[in-house]
């Protein structure tokens, strides 16, 4: 059983390399013999060539330290908010009854929309990228803290009541750990997010970081050095994905969809 | 009924729980709902009473008011003589669902530590009681497996050892065994009776088997339908030393079963 699984992941990770592999052969292939032109479309060995260049300068090790630190800063910032507001109204009907329709009004509004806002504040300057990344991301958080503090099992409240457990005990020890797994989704869920509002803003309002690199070699021509950095920020999406989930598994290793299922699963 | 009620203390037991009048209606704007129509008996301290009732008798309502889960909305519940107004000390709760009553994040351990812990209690008087706990039920090499490890009945097992660590003076238990299999059920049965005899702790215990009733308890209370009150209060008149052939196979057996059947079998067709 654990066999097969281990042969099926194995196997999934081959297939996946070999359709990358494919992937970029296709890409140097394309530009080479001319189905596209080599001047905005550089063959990927090209790319790689000018990422290896860049990452011996300082300002690639720099910039990509700015765009870390924003983008872990602004979700920080959206995680310890979302969370507290969450389990704050998310405690009391009354309170969540009256903030729905403000959230579901305020939450569509897309945060590249404040640009000219943050601009008009701040300036180039990584506090305008944290209202923007922060703004898009708290709601990731928030609405799925509302729906773990909604999803406290009844009869789990009631034990903690009957053991005389305090307002303070029920939040610690039921609802919490309840929440936990979805607040580990809106964590994923925001990061996301807040990795592509990181990007964004210092791509249009030039804060420093990677995405004022990826204009500066834009403007200058430096076209494979433009795609070097595009897939820098790729990279490190997938990186945050892989480690979102790795501490998704670690901290809900209790929940029916991760623990191994020796007897049956109930659905959360 | 009065005479029943004294009969019933008349074991020479000071009352530990009395439940007076109590009353339960829901109302809503289309209607009112009268779930407990005035609910009256009281437990001798060191008893173990069972409750019997048709399904949709109010049991759980009933037990919710007991154990200060719900308040009532006429009639009062006293345990050692206190008004019953939140859930009290010295009671504590086995519920039906052992699943969902126990913590998933956390080993069995921590689940029966976690009320003691919440009630301030320092870290070497909780190890005591939990490996004592699990030893009385049978448990002493679980501690730190998780509870959905194991099967329902080791899980029922768990949840009376966090019920009794707690050291209640009343044991509350709603219908605990109703998701589990015959022979597991007949084992807990024993397993209850036997920490009764051992604890001297009084025992509530909610079923709708009426042979599970006569098997464990010193007297059975039989529900009416709703609007539900105490139809019948019979004393077990049974040995003391109970097992799961011969007990059940004693004339005297039949005869208590039969007789509160026709009691559930009244109350199911005398209601609305």
């Amino acid at each position: 059983m654990r066999g097969a699984m281990f042969v099926q992941a194995y196997g999934d990770a081959a297939r996946g390399l070999i359709g990358l592999a494919v992937f970029a052969a296709v890409l140097e292939l394309l530009p080479r013999i001319g189905v596209v032109s080599h001047v905005y479309f550089p063959p990927i060995s090209a790319i790689v060539v000018a990422l290896v260049h860049e990452a011996g300068r300082a300002a690639f090790w720099v910039s990509l330290f700015l765009t870390l630190r924003s983008w872990a800063v602004g979700l920080a910032i959206a995680v310890i908010a979302g969370t507290g507001v969450g389990l704050f109204i998310g405690s009391f009907e009354t309170l969540r009854r009256l903030t729905a329709s403000t959230i579901e009004l305020l939450r569509p509004i897309p945060s590249v929309a404040l640009i000219p806002l943050v601009v008009l504040l701040y300036g180039s300057t990584i506090r305008s990228t944290l209202v923007l990344v922060v703004y898009a991301s708290v709601w990731q958080v928030l609405i799925q803290v509302l729906y773990g503090v909604q999803d406290v099992d009844p009869v789990a409240r009631q034990t903690a009541v009957s053991f005389r457990f305090g307002r303070w005990g029920q939040l610690r020890h039921v609802v919490w750990p309840t929440t936990l797994p979805y607040l580990m989704t809106g964590i994923r869920l925001a990061a996301a997010v807040a990795l592509i509002l990181t990007i964004t803003s210092e791509l249009i309002i030039g804060a420093p970081g990677l995405g004022k690199q990826i204009a500066l070699a834009q403007s200058g021509g430096a076209v494979a050095t433009m795609y070097a950095y595009v897939l820098v920020t790729g990279l490190i999406g997938v990186a945050v994905n892989l480690v979102a989930r790795v501490l998704e598994r670690r901290v809900m290793h209790w929940h029916p969809s991760v623990r191994p299922s020796m007897h049956r699963a109930r659905t959360p | 009924m009065i005479e029943d009620r004294n009969a019933a203390t008349a074991q020479g037991r000071p009352t530990l729980l009395d439940v007076d009048a109590v009353k339960m209606v829901y109302s809503s704007a289309h209607r009112t709902v009268e779930a407990l129509g005035g609910v009256r008996f009281t437990v001798g301290d060191g008893e173990f009473v069972c409750i019997v009732g048709p399904s949709g008798a109010g049991k759980t309502t009933l037990l919710k008011c007991i154990s200060g889960l719900l308040r009532p909305t006429g009639g009062t519940v006293r345990l050692e003589g206190t008004e019953v107004k939140a859930p009290p000390q010295a009671m504590a709760l086995v519920f039906q669902d052992y699943a969902r009553s126990l913590f998933p994040w956390m080993t069995v351990e921590a689940n029966v530590e976690l009320p003691l812990k919440q009630a301030g209690m320092a870290r070497r008087q909780r190890r005591d009681l939990i490996s004592s706990a699990l030893a009385d039920v049978g448990l002493t090499d679980v501690g730190s497996a998780y509870p959905w490890q194991l099967s329902g009945g080791m899980q029922q097992r768990v949840a009376i050892a966090r019920a009794i660590a707690y050291r209640p003076r009343i044991l509350v238990m709603d219908e605990p065994f109703a998701a589990v299999d015959a022979q597991t059920r007949a084992d807990l049965e024993d397993l209850v009776r036997d920490l009764w005899h051992k604890l001297g702790v009084t025992v509530l215990f909610v079923t709708h088997d009426i042979d599970e009733a006569i098997y464990l308890g010193e007297r059975v209370l039989a529900l009416s339908a709703s609007p539900t009150v105490v139809m019948d209060d019979i004393a077990i008149d049974l040995p003391d030393a109970r097992d799961q052939i011969g007990t059940r196979s004693l004339s005297r057996f039949g005869e208590l079963r039969k007789e509160l059947y026709g009691q559930i079998q009244r109350a199911r067709h005398t209601s609305g």
